[in-house]
């Protein structure tokens, strides 16, 4: 089937990157980008760190350059509810239907509506207490940092790399500031336990205290309807007074628009920390429906090396990934699947820069090959029969480098 | 013209960072033999590209993959948006020296300026 209409359903990093792919690669038929946000597609990493604290504006998140013209119709601010894919008489072309009423149809559809912060369970409405924040969006970011001022208590839940990060900023703004985890150990599914533990005493060294094994029971809130917060109460009865909370559990992928759509979807919880939920793509993003296809942080695509899908979020994959998928939707599945590259994902805490790349899993081994722990600068790799799988820099920007560069040459799985 | 380090102290493939200046400077030795100099900050966040991936003419961020050419400043790859300014360089008795631009840099938003 010849493309002539794509719809892109997601206007944020990996849908920006999938409408440059498709131009790229050639396409000159009509482009649609659908987004649930009001804004142009902006960077969200710096959400929780130079934006967060104030050092940038939200102009500097733009991710258009100047002059940049895809020759697309932008559709913002109005969410997808549902797709139509190709059933109903007009067999080959698929319908996105949109919260508006509008819908719109396209011979090709490109699925990139990202992810939604998890929110605590039996506290699904974030919104209800005053003081209780997740962080996604640019509104997210502005909504928290109002409350982040000098001598609040800020309680993050969750420690992983969002938490660090407000707590880092946190720190910086002159907040106290308690991490809660339910693991043994911090920052453990990302990077084990054993370098998730040093990373939390990079927090401690702060002034952050870092309270593991310890799950939330309940938040305390004060006034009718729960008003607003003032307490994280743990399962082991203590209470954390708290101004501020900030839920850093995780993210679910926004694809509940694809309910009954006929687009595979996985299920199920995380095997050895990989999310094994999301749009279930094969090695070049291809859905089970011709003509559709996944990018960004809703997809899973099959991981030749771990075999198995495995849902990415990180920044990288969707810069990467959509170049692969534009392949695969214009030549109907018949363009190569390229070679996967091993996650990478970065973190700024405390002025120090934090990288990381590849997979790790229970039963690696982590040893230090360059500076020392003490310093906060050094350089560790994880390895899995005597097999490099993956690397962990802090403060080591350019020795990480090489590793990384090393590691993509091998199978990380 | 700014003394930066001997000529033998850059072997081919590696780069110099010179932070006696501000905004600090990168300078390339490339495996073809060519010395050049770029703005060391990459201009979508805070980095600094001697620290990069280094293939012909191009330096590749290390921390989002923005590359630049090393001949003309030029943006190759997002995300970043603006170029680096280029540097003059100049060898002389085995010293690498650079010639400073005097054109205003495209620092990152947010960048703070570091001392030396």
């Amino acid at each position: 089937m010849s493309m002539r209409s794509i719809a892109v359903v997601g206007a944020s990093l990996a849908g920006l990157h999938a409408a440059r792919a498709l131009r790229d690669q050639g396409f000159g038929g009509t482009l649609t980008i659908i987004g649930a946000e009001p804004h142009r597609p902006y960077d969200r990493p710096p959400l929780s760190k130079e934006f967060l604290a104030g050092r940038i504006g939200q102009d500097d998140l733009a991710l258009e350059p100047e002059g940049e013209d895809l020759d697309a119709e932008w559709l913002l601010g109005v969410p997808a509810t549902g797709l139509d894919t190709g059933r109903d008489g007009h067999r080959d072309k698929h319908s996105v239907l949109l919260a508006d009423g509008t819908r719109v149809s396209a011979d090709g559809v490109v699925i990139a509506t990202g992810a939604a912060a998890a929110t605590l369970p039996g506290n699904a409405a974030s919104g209800g207490t005053a003081g209780v924040h997740t962080l996604r969006s640019v509104d997210d970011a502005l909504a928290l940092r109002a409350e982040l001022l000098p001598g609040r208590r800020l309680v993050v839940i969750g420690a992983g790399f969002i938490g660090a990060e407000v707590a880092s900023t946190a720190r910086e703004l002159g907040l106290d500031v308690t991490i809660v985890e339910t693991a043994p150990a911090p920052f453990a599914r990302a990077l084990g336990p054993e370098m998730g533990a040093v990373l939390g005493s990079m927090h401690e060294d702060r002034g952050v205290r870092v309270l593991c094994g310890s799950a939330v029971q309940a938040l305390i809130g004060t006034g009718p309807d729960g008003g607003r917060v003032d307490g994280v109460l743990l399962g082991d009865g203590r209470r954390l007074p708290a101004d501020v909370v900030l839920v850093g559990i995780g993210a679910r992928p926004a694809v509940g628009w694809l309910e009954g759509s006929g687009v595979a979807l996985g299920e199920g919880p995380a095997r050895d920390g990989v999310p094994a939920d999301g749009v279930l793509c094969d090695a070049g993003g291809a859905t089970n429906v011709p003509g559709v296809v996944a990018v960004g942080d809703c997809a899973a695509w099959f991981d030749p090396s771990l075999g198995r899908h495995h849902r990415v979020e990180h920044w990288t994959g969707a810069v990467q990934r959509p170049t692969a998928a534009a392949a695969t939707l214009l030549s109907g599945g018949t363009a190569a699947t390229p070679p996967p590259a091993p996650p990478y994902l970065w973190s700024d805490q405390y002025g120090m820069r934090i990288q990381f790349a590849g997979h790790t899993r229970p039963g690696d081994t982590v040893t230090v090959e360059q500076g020392d722990v003490a310093e906060r600068s050094f350089l560790a790799v994880y390895r899995r029969e005597d097999r490099p799988v993956a690397v962990l820099g802090v403060d080591q920007v350019r020795q990480f480098t090489r590793w990384r560069r090393t590691l993509s040459t091998v199978s990380t799985g | 013209m700014i003394p930066a380090c001997p000529l033998a102290a850059l072997p081919r493939g590696e780069a110099f960072r010179l932070d006696t200046v501000e905004p600090p400077i990168a300078i390339f030795h490339t495996d073809d033999g060519e010395l050049y100099a770029i703005d060391d900050t990459c201009t979508h966040q805070d980095a600094s590209l001697a620290d990069g991936w280094l293939e012909g003419c191009e330096v590749e961020c290390p921390l989002h993959a923005s590359r630049f050419d090393l001949r003309t400043g030029k943006v190759d790859a997002l995300p970043a948006k603006l170029p680096v300014r280029t540097h003059g360089v100049v060898v002389e008795d085995d010293t690498i020296y650079v010639v400073p631009s005097d054109l205003p840099p495209n620092l990152p938003p947010g960048a703070r300026a570091k001392t030396a």
